[in-house]
């Protein structure tokens, strides 16, 4: 299988493990058998009873489809295109027209890198200002042409640097809340991986959110509440709970839409499976999207956020 | 003239602000007298450092008759997601500010210049922005476009609401479109920033102003100056995150003495602000 077993995944991986072995030897089918009935029950209880924090991992996990994994498994014709023409291009931000299905599309991504050279060259999928002002800059260019935006989120949170800092981190952002919240096409957005914080918020924005059954979206990260909390920054499977990040808690928060499904076991163990769950849910939500008349679609976008909260009158 | 005015601070303010007859300068580490200090407004005399100041302090000094028509007063925060200790700091905090929660907002006028005035408090837990703060500064935003005045909110904030999880972030989203709409009407929003503006807050509607105006000194940015440490490794130099600093990097429009604000708003309104302004006398 994947060969990355995560510690709460490890008896699934000793099991696996015999099995590999035995399959080499003669006069074993039955134990063979046994050992796979066995292993099946043990993956659904697991999987079946993820805490927080197991997500968080999943969500996490180093062989996590990216974006830049699932947009070609899902698009024709995905045009990269670069730069805020401000300051620079930030590659920790994916941005592109293509074919999607039937429509014409923007899609907007983040993005970590895999291997330690390209997560360097995509700052961990951390962006600064400038992707931030790429990402407004093609989404107001799909505005212009009148085609719907997919936001990909797969973020820690915004880079935390001087540089990011002295350019307006924080004006970047609170921009692209402002102009999205009136952008006058669809938006959809899906959650993939992480969702940290503002950084994430940034472009997130949109008629439709989705997340991925193992993803995560959060005001601040495990760690991060465990530190200001408990000052103990390895409290971080208490914060996960207290913090209510997973799919299921957002969509019982009224903050998501849809829980796109992901294989047993995360989506790692099946990107093409992976990818043609979101392709489903994308096209169901454009199908349902592009049919309301725009001087519509901006106020039922607004009052979805405007409902957002929860306090006593 | 307006600065001649009394600022009374009510008692329950007071124990806030440092006690004793002497106070020290955070900054400068000056001894001050402490009425002299209340009656510079609380600024250093020698550094021009201005001590944080509570909304109250704040309503007396800019407005009108220092009087402020606070609307939806009563709104509380409530604990939806059972957050451990949550309910027991809203108490405190209940109980050291006198207040619900850390924002209030309503009709005032600035130099007869009627306006919706917004301002947050720091001594309520840090000025941290959770579903009531963002709900009351989305509803002052929506009275500015809906009685067509003028909007000025004046932030103090560590930013959005850890205990109320993704719901406080969802503030930052909610605040931005309600300004879009705003916007949309032309009616003019000046963003005040105090010590410390940061993280969700300074992320939102605080950088949105058509105006931005600070305080000097004031600690502004979007990451703490510890969490960069703690997360990248990342030194922030001195002064990075100041007032002055984000002048110079093109982020704000002024830097402003806590002696010239009220001045400074009735200026900038008067020029921008022509059809809502009261006939003169």
């Amino acid at each position: 299988m994947n060969g990355i077993w995560l510690d709460f995944e490890r008896p699934i991986g000793e099991l696996e493990k015999k099995i590999e072995e035995l399959k080499g030897l003669k006069g074993v089918d039955e134990e063979i058998t046994r050992l796979e009935s066995q292993a099946k029950r043990l993956k659904k209880k697991i999987y079946s009873n993820l805490s927080r924090w197991q997500r968080v991992q999943l969500a996490r996990h180093p062989r996590r489809p990216y974006p830049l994994d699932i947009i070609p498994l899902i698009t024709e014709d995905f045009i990269e295109l670069h730069g805020d023409r401000r300051f620079g291009d930030d590659w920790a931000v994916v941005s592109g027209i293509a074919k999607f299905d039937k429509f014409n599309v923007a899609i907007v991504a983040q993005q970590k890198g895999r291997d330690t050279k390209e997560k360097i060259k995509r700052n961990f999928g951390m962006p600064h200002p400038e992707g931030y002002r790429k990402a407004l800059r093609i989404m107001k260019m799909a505005a212009k042409f009148a085609m719907p935006i997919i936001n990909m989120v797969d973020t820690p949170g915004a880079y935390p640097g001087v540089e990011a800092e002295e350019r307006g981190q924080a004006e970047a952002i609170a921009t692209n809340l402002f102009e999205c919240a009136v952008l006058p096409v669809p938006i959809v957005v899906l959650i993939v991986g992480e969702g940290g914080s503002g950084g994430a918020l940034a472009i997130a924005v949109g008629d439709r959110i989705l997340m991925l059954e193992n993803s995560i979206y959060s005001v601040i990260s495990p760690e991060g509440c465990a530190s200001i909390l408990w000052r103990n920054s390895s409290k971080n499977k208490e914060a996960a709970e207290a913090l209510k990040i997973t799919a299921s808690d957002l969509i019982k928060l009224d903050i998501i839409d849809e829980i796109v499904p992901e294989p047993t076991g995360g989506a790692h163990l099946d990107p093409e499976q992976t990818a043609k769950n979101i392709k489903d849910a994308l096209i169901k939500h454009l199908d349902e999207l592009t049919k309301i008349p725009i001087d519509k679609l901006i106020p039922l976008r607004i009052s979805k956020f405007q409902n957002m909260g929860v306090y006593k009158e | 003239m307006w600065f001649k005015k009394k600022v009374k601070a009510k008692p329950e303010e007071k124990l806030k602000l440092p006690d004793g007859l002497w106070v020290k300068c955070e900054t400068c580490g000056e001894i001050l007298y402490r009425k002299e200090l209340e009656k510079n407004l609380w600024i250093c005399p020698k550094c021009n450092f201005h001590f944080r100041i509570n909304h109250h302090n704040y309503i007396s000094l800019l407005l009108d008759d220092t009087k402020l028509k606070e609307k939806d007063k009563d709104l509380e925060p409530l604990d939806p997601l059972d957050f451990p200790e949550y309910k027991k700091k809203q108490k405190t905090a209940q109980e050291k500010t006198g207040m619900k929660e850390g924002a209030v907002y309503g009709l005032a006028s600035i130099g007869e210049i009627p306006v919706v005035f917004a301002a947050m408090d720091f001594a309520f837990m840090g000025g941290s922005m959770g579903s009531v703060i963002g709900e009351k500064i989305a509803r002052a935003i929506r009275t500015a476009r809906e009685k067509k005045l003028p909007l000025i909110i004046l932030s103090a904030s560590g930013g959005a609401r850890m205990q109320e999880g993704i719901l406080s972030l969802m503030q930052m989203a909610k605040t931005s479109a309600e300004l879009a709409l705003l916007a949309q009407e032309k009616i003019p929003y000046i963003s005040i920033l105090t010590h410390p503006t940061t993280a969700g807050v300074m992320a939102s509607y605080a950088s949105l102003g058509d105006i931005i105006i600070t305080e000097p000194g004031a600690l502004l940015g979007f990451t703490g100056a510890r969490v960069a440490q703690q997360t990248i490794g990342a030194k922030f130099p001195p002064g990075l995150q100041r007032s002055e600093n984000l002048l110079a990097h093109g982020m704000i429009d002024l830097v402003v003495s806590r002696k010239e604000l009220r001045s400074t708003l009735i200026r900038i309104l008067s020029i921008l602000w022509k059809h809502g302004k009261a006939p003169t006398k």
